[in-house]
């Protein structure tokens, strides 16, 4: 078992720690700073720091501006909020201007997972991989956050983040690089490929532990960048595993499984199966156990990688 | 830039106007699309902005020191467009390709393919905001220069308007001046009808803004109100000019038939004729 460390802590320390060698960093927040943790870099740089209250779509649209003129605004709230409530905003004045607005979304997925639906954020990837200009990415740990942070930074550009509101296993140790739009093979394999972004990756190496112990040898695919695609490593593991099944923590329309298969679908196909939210909305509920309830538990990806195998056999007994 | 209005000058900004006007129709005319209505409204203002008040220098657009200008009700592109050229920003030639597949002059503002503009707009509501996260962004730059937000009075039945107004309270942009054009005819119909928006000072006082009414179409008005926003380091500015929807042309002033209605030949020769056309371009 890997220790658990909380996500958004870490955010919160990077995001603090950016702010020092940057002077350009700005904080926007909308009255959800002791959540999103931005509260350390506001108590350290009040004077780069603004609480919109509760008002995402000002708050968006002002980071437009800021970034107009040179400034690097990190605007913070849930992330449902910062890709529906404020969705036209981000078009219309973030990716259409192609303005240099860090865009994070704090308590992605199910991971507010006690306040219910309301809360709950599970098509902000496909919302934002839709839009022109705009990057996407995933943390996994609280390590690649810490990294991400750094890295989105760095680059010039739209970028949304999606965060995990809760503590979640670290895999990654600090040598780790991000490397916007490149996806890390993290085990080896070649029956088939678990293509994982987020904090599932902890479900996946589980299940591929598992399906070894039954002779099944999982190569894992980990997507920190939805989009661009790496569509290089994906096609790669096409290719030499035959067969895939994507795990998100999102609806199973627009996220990782739809771009897997956007990419499969025009360079070499291969079985896939998608797993993630069957398109509905979930409810209030401890957090692991609404994973497993919603689709996303270990045995509902050893499941798809089964039936990926055996639809692998059938296409090869066919040609 | 802050000199007296002299006679002279007056008539020259007026003169910008009345241009401004004329190629407004001709690239309506031409393209058979865009906005007559809410770019005739508001000729004088962009004018003054751009031919006085405004610190812009066209031979160096980036300029961090220019003041900014938000053209938040962005369907009065074609005004915008027509100070630019005659600014000599964007090419004359552009113009007849207003709206146009592989023209540079969109249907409303583009920052990244029109030179001189400082944001796209276009969806309404949410030039307020942008241009308050740049007057905040000159604060954070120590930038001592304005920006200027120009939204429509149907504009303001976007509830985001009114978070901007609170928030520029809070953050005490005093760089920032709002200016109303008030022409009360929105796309449907006259703004009393379709989304009731008086009392109009008396809400931007409650939000604790000074407010300064003036005749929308009166240069010197225009260009004193704007000087008294600029002066006032204490509080937020706006300027709530009355104007005239279509102004210039008699057929069009005061409907919300022209709105968004391209003139067709017989319209467009009548209208360029009450603009004084073909006298001195």
């Amino acid at each position: 078992m890997n220790k658990l460390v909380s996500m958004r802590e870490s955010y919160g320390e990077a995001l603090l720690e950016l702010g020092k060698d940057n002077p350009d960093i700005v904080v926007l927040d909308s009255d959800v700073a002791h959540s999103t943790k931005t509260i350390y870099f506001a108590k350290q740089f009040p004077d780069r720091f603004f609480n919109f209250g509760i008002q995402e779509a000002n708050m968006m649209d002002a980071a437009a501006g800021l970034a107009s003129v040179g400034l690097i605004p990190f605007v913070n709230t849930f992330s449902f909020l910062a890709t529906l409530r404020a969705c036209e905003q981000i078009r219309s004045s973030v990716a259409y201007n192609n303005l240099n607005v860090k865009i994070i979304g704090s308590y992605g997925g199910l991971s507010d997972s006690y306040d219910g639906a309301s809360h709950q954020s599970v098509f902000d990837l496909a919302v934002m991989r839709s839009m022109p200009n705009i990057s996407v990415v995933v943390a996994t740990d609280a390590i690649e956050t810490k990294k991400m942070v750094r890295g989105i930074a760095s680059i010039q550009g739209p970028i949304y983040l999606r965060l995990c509101r809760n503590e979640v296993a670290v895999f990654f140790d600090e040598d780790y690089e991000f490397v916007l739009g490149k996806a890390n093979v993290l085990r080896q394999g070649s029956d088939l490929t678990l293509v994982v972004t987020g904090i599932l990756l902890e479900r996946t190496m589980s299940a591929a532990d598992e399906l070894a112990r039954e002779g099944i040898e999982c190569r894992v695919l980990q997507v920190p960048t939805l989009k661009p695609i790496d569509s290089e490593a994906i096609t790669k593991v096409s290719e030499e595993t035959g067969a895939l099944v994507t795990v998100e923590e999102h609806n199973i329309i627009g996220g990782l499984g739809s771009a897997v298969a956007e990419v499969l679908g025009s360079s070499i196909p291969a079985p896939l199966e998608r797993i993630g939210i069957p398109d509905v909305f979930a409810e209030s509920g401890d957090y692991n156990q609404l994973l497993d309830k919603y689709g996303m538990s270990c045995q509902d990806i050893i499941r798809a990688a089964k039936l990926v195998l055996k639809r692998k056999g059938m296409s090869k007994n066919n040609r | 830039m802050a000199e007296t209005l002299t006679p002279e000058k007056r008539e020259y900004l007026q003169k910008i106007a009345d241009k401004i006007r004329r190629n407004v129709l001709e690239m309506i005319y031409k393209a058979q699309s865009g906005h007559l209505g809410g770019s005739f409204s508001v000729a004088e203002i962009v004018s003054v902005l751009y031919f006085s008040e405004m610190r812009i220098d066209p031979d160096n657009l980036d300029w961090p020191d220019r003041d900014r200008f938000v053209p938040s009700k962005g369907h009065c592109a074609p005004a915008i467009y027509a100070a630019l050229v005659l600014k000599g920003i964007v090419e004359p030639e552009a113009l007849s390709d207003f709206r146009q597949t592989g023209g540079i002059l969109q249907g409303h503002p583009c920052m990244n393919k029109v030179p001189g503009i400082d944001i796209s707009t276009g969806s309404l509501g949410h030039g307020f905001s942008v241009a308050m996260g740049m007057a905040l962004g000159a604060r954070l730059k120590k930038k001592d220069f304005n920006v200027y937000v120009l939204l429509g009075d149907g504009e303001l039945n976007e509830g985001q308007n009114w978070e901007a107004a609170m928030a520029t309270d809070k953050l005490f942009l005093t760089n920032l001046t709002v200016i109303v054009d008030r022409n009360r005819v929105q796309l449907d119909g006259p703004t009393k009808k379709i989304m009731p928006l008086e009392p109009l000072v008396e809400k931007w006082k409650a939000f604790n803004w000074k407010t300064k009414t003036i005749d929308g179409h009166n240069i010197k008005e225009i260009l004193e109100a704007i000087r008294w926003a600029k002066a006032n380091l204490r509080d937020p500015s706006v300027i709530i000019a009355n104007t005239i929807k279509g102004k210039g042309v008699s057929f069009m002033e005061n409907t919300h038939e022209w709105h968004g209605k391209p003139p067709n030949q017989e319209e467009y020769w009548r209208a360029l004729k009450e603009l004084g056309g073909q006298e001195d371009e």
